[in-house]
């Protein structure tokens, strides 16, 4: 099996995350962004636990806490967009910046 | 650990002699159980319901029991024994401390233990509610303690240590109230004529033991008896030092200005003082050396009837004229000293301490009879006394019974004692000083018939209502009224010479003339004498004493000024020695304050403001501070620029951490791939 059209596609994945990430000016598609990046990581456990998994033998189990933890912290993050939408009436993280110099 | 026995047969009796046991070894407990009371107090006496005055009571009487047992034996078998237990080497010197028992020590014991433990049982109810009744307790307790140090000592050194306690205690005590100034002065006058008296007892003791090579009294005595010529050369001189020591605690002339004052303390320590414990002191150093006195320093020993004499002549006057009851007792003690240091200065050993024995009795008596008056009427003066007789008749009756055996009536204790030391003095041929003693016992009887008539007689002149003082008080003086009946039965010439035998049963033989019989001559004017005064002084002071004002009409013109100032020597001393000595030593002192002390001073204080100065200046704003503000400018600017970086945008700082995951993978690929 051919690991490397995995691997192409989480890269490509993550890639597009990162840039959401840097790019977006709504918190929600932020978020959106970081859920991308970790899945491409799924991604990537799942594919090597497919090929090496005499070696690798927790890849899925791992995918499994990932996803656990992506749910908590869109949660977590969710809760947070919202009390800041709701006090402030945007959602624009280019005017969130209280915690500058 | 050296034990040194010591026993030698003396001329009385010769066979039977107590020179060990268990007994014997052990009485050196007899002289520690006040002291151990004293510590036991100051520790634990404030928890006591009596507060510490049950424990010096029990030491006390411990050790009249002690005594008691001891002077048994003196008496009936004779007791020479001598115990010296080192307590320190300095190289071959070393310092001993022991016991010596013998008649002599073993009267003083009794003395010291009977008079202590009825003044400390009168003490319990007359200190009852003073500010500090446990400091009183400890420092009575150190009182008889270091009398008892004194008169056990075997040698010079210890002797003088208990010399030394007995003269703090007595400070201590004389200063007892010392809120009040006066008081405190009168402890200080106590102490620093006692101390100046005190080089003469220390520097004869040196003497002595040069000339011997040992502080031992006994091997001292022994040199006297074996005539040594070393210590003939010097036994003149020392037995003056050593009188001079005595005059100063025994209140002789010159030195005698110290006692009246001491009535500043409180009233049982008067009658401790004056009974037992400490004027008995210079008596008993004079009788413990008699034999250097008698046999090898006749000229001293002259001289110790000459102050004796003159002291005993001068007290009594003063005594007529005082107002301060106590005061009038002191000066009567004064006397009463003279007449046992004349004694022992014309050779009557046994007439001398005989009298301090007696007196000791009826002394305390007056002492304690007089404190029971100023406890109830809270005056010393007998301007506020007068009319007592029916509202304290105990006091009255106890106080007259002491008054008679001092004035000398028979049959009381005085009587006998005075009449032996007249007839001392009569015996060896000093007829001038038998006047003197004749003169005195009248005096003696004026003033006493006064004290009497004025305190009890005529009309209450004071505030208050006056009542008979509690039974604890009371008792004591019963029981000394009857000592003074009966204590002096035990020395009558011709019939018994118990107490003569007694006291000179001692490891060196004191020879002296025993009468036979009374000697009609001293007994007759002794006792005409006697009734004289009290005669003259009745006509004098008790008509009178029913008046309110002028209650003393022997107002002669001078003479009784002079009197009244003491014949000016507390004048005269204060002029010519305490001014001469302080005033010089205070300019000095003024004057080394001005200007060394000062200028000193003053350098230190210019070199550490100069040097001060250079620090701030130079060192402290220009080298420390600006280091520190260097470093703060420095941080503060680069802050300034720094703290641009925080946007608070935080897609900028992700931007920047994903630059720097780059960059870190780039460098991992680089480097390990």
């Amino acid at each position: 099996m051919i690991v490397t059209q995995f691997l192409v596609l989480a890269a490509a994945l993550f890639a597009l995350g990162v840039f959401g990430l840097l790019a977006r000016r709504n918190a929600v598609m932020v978020l959106l962004a970081v859920e991308l990046m970790l899945n491409a990581v799924n991604l990537n456990l799942v594919a090597f636990e497919a090929v090496i998994r005499d070696v690798l033998a927790s890849g899925q189990v791992f995918a499994i806490f990932v996803i656990t933890v992506a749910a908590a912290e869109v949660g977590v993050g969710l809760s947070i967009v919202l009390m800041i939408f709701r006090n402030r009436t945007s959602a624009n993280v280019d005017e969130l910046d209280l915690m500058k110099w | 650990m050296t034990l040194a026995l010591l026993a030698q047969e003396s001329g009385h009796q010769a066979a039977g002699v107590v020179t060990s046991g268990a007994l014997l070894d052990w009485a050196g407990l007899l002289v520690v159980a006040p002291l151990v009371a004293m510590f036991l107090i100051i520790f634990f006496g404030k928890r006591l319901p009596l507060q510490g005055g049950e424990l010096a009571v029990a030491a006390m009487a411990f050790v009249t029991g002690y005594a008691a047992i001891l002077a048994y034996q003196a008496i009936t078998e004779g007791i020479l024994y001598e115990r010296s237990i080192e307590v320190a080497a300095i190289g071959g010197f070393t310092i001993q401390w022991g016991w010596v028992i013998d008649g002599l020590s073993s009267m003083m014991f009794l003395l010291v233990g009977f008079i202590g433990l009825v003044v400390f049982v009168y003490a319990l109810g007359y200190m009852k509610g003073d500010v500090r009744v446990t400091f009183f307790f400890a420092a009575f307790s150190l009182f008889a303690g270091a009398m008892l140090v004194l008169v056990s000592a075997p040698n010079v050194l210890q002797l003088i240590v208990g010399w030394e306690l007995v003269g703090v205690a007595s400070y201590l005590l004389i200063a007892h109230y010392w809120e009040d100034q006066a008081n405190v002065s009168a402890g200080n006058k106590a102490f620093l004529v006692n101390k100046i008296a005190d080089v003469g007892l220390v520097i004869g003791a040196i003497v002595l033991a040069v000339a011997v090579g040992s502080f031992n009294i006994n091997e001292i005595l022994d040199q006297v008896v074996g005539a040594s010529p070393e210590l003939a050369a010097v036994a003149g001189l020392a037995a003056i030092l050593l009188l001079i020591g005595g005059a100063g605690k025994s209140a002789q002339f010159p030195f005698h200005v110290w006692l009246p004052d001491a009535m500043a303390g409180p009233t049982p320590v008067s009658a401790l003082m004056h009974a037992a414990t400490m004027v008995t002191a210079g008596v008993y150093l004079v009788a413990r050396f008699f034999p250097l006195y008698q046999q090898m320093a006749e000229n001293a020993q002259l001289a110790v009837m000459a102050v004796g004499a003159f002291t005993l002549t001068i007290a009594g006057f003063l005594a007529i004229v005082q107002d301060d009851i106590k005061r009038v007792l002191a000066y009567s003690t004064v006397a009463q000293l003279g007449y046992m240091v004349a004694a022992l200065g014309a050779g009557g050993y046994s007439a001398g301490l005989f009298h301090l024995w007696t007196h000791a009795s009826f002394k305390a008596l007056l002492f304690l009879g007089a404190g029971s008056v100023i406890h109830v009427i809270h005056s010393n003066n007998m301007s506020d006394m007068g009319g007592l007789r029916r509202l304290m008749p105990t006091t009255f009756w106890t106080f007259v019974v002491g008054s008679l055996a001092l004035i000398g009536i028979p049959p009381l204790a005085g009587f006998l004692s005075k009449d032996e030391i007249l007839a001392t003095f009569n015996a060896e041929g000093y007829q001038f000083v038998l006047f003197l003693g004749v003169l005195g016992a009248f005096i003696t009887a004026l003033y006493m018939s006064r004290a009497v008539l004025l305190t009890f007689f005529g009309t209450y002149k004071g505030h208050g209502h006056p009542h008979e003082s509690p039974r604890v008080m009371t008792l004591p003086l019963i029981v000394l009224a009857a000592g003074a009946v009966g204590i002096a039965w035990i020395n009558v010439p011709g019939v018994v010479s118990v107490f003569s035998d007694w006291v000179t049963d001692r490891a060196q033989p004191i020879v002296e003339h025993h009468a036979e019989a009374f000697d009609l001559v001293a007994l007759g004017s002794g006792l005409l004498a006697g009734l004289g005064g009290i005669i003259l002084g009745y006509l004098i002071y008790y008509r009178d004493a029913a008046s309110q004002q002028e209650r003393d009409r022997l107002r002669i013109p001078v003479l009784w000024p002079l009197l009244e100032n003491k014949y000016y020597l507390d004048d005269l001393y204060w002029l010519g020695i305490v001014r001469p000595i302080r005033d010089p030593i205070a300019r000095a002192v003024n004057w080394s304050n001005d200007s060394i002390i000062d200028w000193v001073v003053n350098l230190a204080g210019f070199v550490t403001a100069a040097v001060g100065r250079v620090v701030y200046g130079g060192f402290d704003q220009r080298g420390i501070d600006l280091a520190f503000n260097g470093v703060s400018f420095a941080t503060d600017a680069l802050g300034g620029r720094l703290r641009f970086a925080q946007t608070g945008r935080v897609q900028q700082y992700l931007g920047a951490f994903v630059i720097g995951a780059l960059a870190l993978v780039v460098v991992f690929v680089l480097v390990f791939a």
